[in-house]
């Protein structure tokens, strides 16, 4: 339920993401303090991949290194 | 006047005037939603008796002769992250209500009451903001007062539904990704988020500091400005708060269109929408006699570098709640947060990075048009509980779908009034009116100019159950 619709041109998705959000979840949640139910387990990880999807078409795009962070938009 | 449905203005004029007692409007406010939210169940606090003190207070005023203010004796609620002096800021969760009561009001409902409102209580939301839908495990969903089975819209659900019920003129609530332009648009109100920055967020509960913005729903573009200026001002509470000197828009909206360049937006926005999502759009540019198209660069990376952020500055706020109460969040809003707290900084940063890159571009296509159109949600309000739409032929999940159009938008801080246009005899759809960086003011003369040609309006719901 969680998969994220992003219009636009998708960079190819990698073998294996499936998989490697599942560990991801299952390895950072002790890290974390946090105890993921079982019962929630494939949401987190169905979120988890969502937002990777995301950040895959963020990650695509080149920018030039001297590009500052806006970590709050000022006009 | 009907105390319980006039405009803010009306009643501020009739207060002031003396024709009407604040004390008045406040029992015919409290009777209506005494009577009709239990159908929408936009309320969660009814602050009965605070605002009859006040109402006192106003109408002693107007009998020694005093101003009263621009707003005297208009009734409001506010978002429940909103704080209200004497009650747990809930921000729609179970666990925040275990909170010491707010031992002051938040800045707006300070600014508000300064010019003569009188707030009625505190208004359901989605659990922690994080929601489109107006949906909440704890309290029950906000209801649409055009359609009792439809989604109110999220966040501010109770917000929007409040509004559009006829329970109040004017409410408060928070816009982070779109939580006051979807609520806007599915309850068919009029509703502004003001530029980053522009109204201070001091005492409101956040959700993503990067972008939070509070702002104000309203049946009237008149109403919304009147509120808008009396927000205005620099918060050293706030530090995103803008010392900009304040720009009231009150005398401005009706100066008409003449002069503006009005541009519709193109690509990303002109598609993956349902048909009269564009017709809405269509409807206000051509009033406007808008007929260029802009494109908005790379708007669905920004979507998703916005999404990127939520999820993780949204989950890092809640972490130590997560460890400690995770069963007592809404499933649908835990879920979520916890996958957010396990997010690589690197792709976070490359978002607030790109949302440099973004921001330079857009602002330059302010330097050819003034104003640009898109509609605010790709679907008219779902029913309560639908989890999927169709969107471009596919079943797509509804809760993080529903703010494709605003999130890129707000991701850089563009003011946006959103307008309710009724294309047909169905629900209502909202579009956004998106202005450059401080000019509010642009926005809220085309929202009032579709007002008053009539394509754009804010009708008090039937509610015939």
């Amino acid at each position: 339920m969680a998969e994220t619709v992003v219009t636009g041109t998708m960079p190819p998705r990698p073998d294996g993401e499936a998989e490697a959000a599942a560990a991801v979840v299952d390895a950072m949640a002790p890290a974390l303090g946090l105890s993921v139910d079982p019962a929630w387990r494939g949401e987190v990880i169905a979120h988890w991949l969502a937002t990777a999807r995301a950040a895959r078409l963020v990650l695509a795009f080149p920018l030039e290194d001297e590009l500052e962070p806006a970590p709050v938009f000022r006009a | 006047m009907d105390a319980a449905l006039a405009s803010a203005a009306e009643i501020a004029a009739a207060v002031s005037g003396g024709r009407v007692s604040a004390c008045t409007v406040v029992e015919a406010t409290l009777k209506r939603i005494g009577a009709r939210d239990p159908m929408v169940n936009a309320f969660t606090d009814v602050t009965a008796e605070r605002a009859r003190h006040r109402a006192e207070d106003t109408d002693r005023r107007v009998a020694r002769g005093q101003d009263a203010g621009p707003l005297a004796g208009v009734p409001f609620a506010v978002k429940n992250l909103i704080d209200i002096a004497g009650l747990p800021t809930r921000a729609g969760s179970k666990i925040n209500r275990e909170r010491a009561p707010a031992s002051r009001d938040g800045a707006l409902v300070r600014r508000l009451e300064a010019a003569g409102a009188i707030l009625v209580g505190g208004l359901n939301m989605g659990e922690y903001a994080y929601d489109f839908t107006g949906e909440n495990v704890h309290d029950g969903p906000s209801r649409n007062p055009h359609a009792l089975d439809h989604m109110s819209g999220g966040s501010s659900g109770g917000s929007g539904a409040a509004v559009a019920a006829g329970l109040v003129p004017l409410a408060l609530g928070s816009d982070t990704n779109g939580s006051i332009r979807v609520p806007s648009a599915f309850c068919g109100v009029f509703g502004l988020k003001p530029t980053f920055g522009r109204l201070s967020r001091a005492g409101s509960f956040p959700f993503v500091p990067s972008f939070d913005h509070l702002g104000p729903f309203a049946r009237s573009v008149a109403d919304l400005a009147l509120a808008y200026d009396a927000m205005q001002g620099p918060d050293p509470d706030d530090p995103w708060a803008t010392d900009r000197t304040p720009a009231f828009t009150s005398r401005t909206i009706a100066d008409g269109v003449s002069g503006l360049r009005i541009a519709a937006a193109d690509g990303y926005f002109a598609r993956g929408g349902h048909p009269e999502v564009f017709q809405a759009v269509a409807l206000a540019a051509a009033q406007l006699g808008a007929d260029r198209r802009i494109e908005i660069p790379e708007a669905a990376r920004a979507r998703a570098a916005a999404y990127v952020v939520t999820a993780s500055e949204g989950a890092a706020l809640h972490l130590d709640r997560l460890r400690t109460r995770a069963a007592d969040f809404d499933p649908a809003v835990r879920d979520r947060l916890i996958a957010g707290t396990m997010i690589p900084a690197a792709w976070v940063m490359k978002a607030q990075r790109f949302r440099r890159w973004y921001r330079d571009r857009v602002l330059a296509l302010f330097e050819e048009v003034d104003v640009i159109l898109a509609p605010a949600t790709p679907c008219r309000a779902p029913r309560i509980g639908q989890k999927t739409i169709v969107l471009d032929g596919l079943e797509t999940p509804a809760r993080p779908n529903i703010g494709l159009f605003t999130q890129p938008i707000s991701f850089i801080g563009l003011p946006v009034a959103v307008v309710p246009v009724w294309p047909d005899e169905g629900l209502p759809l909202g579009v956004q009116v998106i202005a450059a960086p401080w000019r509010e003011d642009l926005a809220l003369r085309v929202a009032h100019h579709l007002e008053r040609t009539g394509v754009a309006r804010a009708p008090v719901a039937a509610m015939e159950a």
